[in-house]
């Protein structure tokens, strides 16, 4: 047997290179850079210098792109447009993320724990935060999921997808482990996020030696024609079909493959939610549109029931547990339930036009969740002596925020509107591209409780403005909440806020752009 | 013997593995339910390749081996945290997470 050395195409693969390659450089560097507070600012740069490279090769392709795009790797990667569109969303989220990393509050506490692998409440943790220890190691783990996520929604081989998967998956498990506060929650959550994303990732995984097993093949496109041809496996054809699309529906966050989702949400240090809820869902998204429309769409008929039943229970239980919520990351948790929902609604049918309002979409509610988490971070309590302690999450602690800061909380209420979709912010368009996606191919009972289920939603997001703004505060409760300005975490505000205004108002070059993006490119079998 | 064979006990692996994930309350055990999970598809993976006559099933078992080594590490990582934290892996004892 020869084998012949595959040929490695360097341009199109030049932005993961670039990113996974600093993350590899970002471990030597916790090697080589021995004070926490120069590694801390070494890393940070690192971080940003190779996310912003790569966003710029991303978009130099993109201007550079002929035809639909390239297939490298021997078939196992496709950059086209959607490919690109998806790789700048992630990009941009993992931007804004690591930015919200950075942030410190004024007396300099980080959102990370001092030592990870130091237990709570014990004496390695106090010596570590008195030597002033930072685990510096989290800008490399969130290069890694970005990384890996990027490969996620490019990845055309099923074996190579559960290989991204994992890539970017493992370092979310540890950084949802490391807040600096409420150590045993973050814990819990991590252990939860961790035990229900490695079933669901064998899930998927069995699905592909399944759907191997059926075709002889793991490329999207040979497993496309392979289930064309085969006659007689149809149990196995099948089964592969829904163990991979369940296994990428967890990642999603759909129900009834959502109970990781509150529980990780709450439970990280809020940079990482807000990072992990943007992006995860964008990549999850990716890689489902991918799967869907390439591998599986012989199974489009089979395989509609599975999205349908999804999209629903997602939207209503996201919608009505979250109704119920005291808590505002969990609250979020649950809103970000009923948004997989919503992507799920778009893709009832497999219309042509979901694959390019999805991109958009996802991009809008990740400007808004990064935005959202990133406001959370400042709204603190404050102890009887005055110094500021961890978030405020209760949502009566919310009341008359509007007061305390109105910028503040009119930024929050604005994305907290753009979540509900109403006119004039960002999700308004991005919601009405994703149901216009349904409606052209015959999804309209889905649209139709798609949008009953964002009015009901909208009253859970107004009931949150309603009690920053028009709410008094508590008379004795006067000192008990700070806003602690981070300058770092105000950037991502400001910038987001921003950007859903804009989109909100002028959407129509953005989505120009995206629409170009509407387009797959099969690549060669085999 | 017949490679089929093979691939339906792989899928009684499967099935074994997931059964423990779901029903078993210690979090060693549902972790050893996910590894033979895994292990379960290496095995079909290993099997199918036989059947098509091809290598490129193995291949494929050796990258999932490591992905799965590395799951260990990151998995085990995590479980000890919350064994030195709490003095119990039982995964109905940490509740602080509700609703």
């Amino acid at each position: 047997m020869t084998f012949t050395t595959p040929a490695i195409e360097w341009a199109p693969t030049a932005p993961f290179i670039v990113v996974l390659g600093a993350a590899a450089l970002a471990i030597l560097v916790e090697a080589i850079v021995r004070t926490p507070a120069t590694r801390r600012l070494v890393q940070l740069i690192l971080s940003l210098v190779a996310l912003l490279a790569a966003l710029g090769l991303v978009i130099v392709q993109w201007a550079m792109l002929k035809g639909a795009g390239t297939v490298v790797l021997e078939g196992m990667l496709t950059v086209d447009r959607q490919s690109l569109a998806w790789q700048a969303v992630l990009l941009v989220s993992g931007l804004l993320g690591t930015l919200l990393f950075a942030a410190r509050t004024r007396a300099g506490e980080e959102a990370f724990a001092s030592l990870g692998a130091a237990s709570p409440g014990s004496t390695e943790e106090t010596l570590a935060r008195r030597k002033g220890l930072q685990v510096t190691e989290v800008f490399p783990l969130a290069l890694f999921a970005v990384g890996g996520m990027m490969l996620f929604t490019s990845v055309t081989d099923l074996i190579f997808l559960f290989v991204a998967l994992e890539v970017f998956s493992l370092p979310l498990y540890i950084l949802v482990a490391l807040a600096r506060r409420r150590r045993l929650l973050s814990h819990e959550g991590a252990l939860k996020y961790f035990l229900l994303g490695a079933f669901s990732s064998a899930v998927f995984l069995f699905g592909a030696a399944l759907l191997y097993g059926a075709t002889g093949t793991t490329a999207f496109a040979g497993v496309g024609t392979g289930i064309v041809g085969a006659s007689g496996l149809d149990p196995i054809i099948l089964t592969g079909a829904v163990f991979v699309v369940v296994g990428l529906l967890f990642k999603l966050g759909a129900v009834p493959f959502h109970s990781w989702t509150p529980d990780a949400y709450q439970g990280a240090p809020t940079p990482v939610t807000a990072f992990m809820g943007a992006a995860t869902k964008a990549a999850a998204a990716a890689a489902l549109i991918r799967v869907l429309y390439v591998a599986l769409h012989p199974l489009a008929w089979e395989l509609s029931w599975l999205i349908w039943v999804t999209a629903i229970a997602s939207m209503l239980l996201g919608t009505v547990v979250a109704l119920v919520q005291t808590e505002i990351k969990r609250m979020l948790a649950y809103s970000s339930i009923a948004h997989a929902g919503f992507i799920l609604v778009a893709l009832a049918g497999l219309p042509d036009q979901a694959v390019w309002a999805l991109p958009f979409y996802l991009f809008v509610y990740g400007l808004a969740t990064l935005g959202a988490f990133a406001v959370i971070t400042q709204v603190r309590e404050r102890g009887e002596d005055g110094t500021v302690l961890g978030e405020a999450t209760r949502l009566g602690q919310w009341a008359g925020l509007g007061r305390r800061s109105p910028w503040l909380a009119g930024a929050m209420a604005l994305f907290l509107l753009s979540f509900a979709g109403i006119p004039l912010t960002a999700g308004f368009v991005g919601k009405f591209v994703a149901f216009g996606a349904a409606i052209s191919e015959g999804g309209w009972p889905l649209v139709l409780i798609a949008v009953i289920a964002s009015a009901a939603a909208a009253f859970f997001y107004v009931r949150l403005v309603v009690l920053m703004f028009l709410t008094d505060v508590p008379e004795d409760q006067e000192d008990a909440i700070a806003i602690d300005y981070s300058p770092l975490a105000r950037v991502v505000v400001i910038v987001t806020a921003v950007a859903i205004v804009l989109l909100g108002v002028v959407p129509g070059p953005v989505l120009a752009a995206f629409e170009n993006a509407g387009v797959l490119l099969i690549g060669a079998a085999g | 013997m017949d490679p089929i064979n093979f691939v339906i006990l792989a899928c009684v692996l499967f099935a074994i593995g997931a059964a423990a994930v779901l029903v078993r309350r210690n979090a060693i055990i549902a972790f050893m339910g996910v590894e033979l999970m895994l292990n379960a598809a290496n095995l079909a993976l290993v099997a199918f390749s036989r059947i098509h006559g091809q290598v490129d099933g193995q291949v494929m078992a050796f990258f999932v081996m490591v992905v799965a080594a590395a799951e260990v590490v990151v998995g085990l990582a995590i479980i000890i945290a919350v064994f030195r934290a709490r003095q119990t892996i039982s995964l109905d004892e940490p509740a602080e997470l509700k609703g």
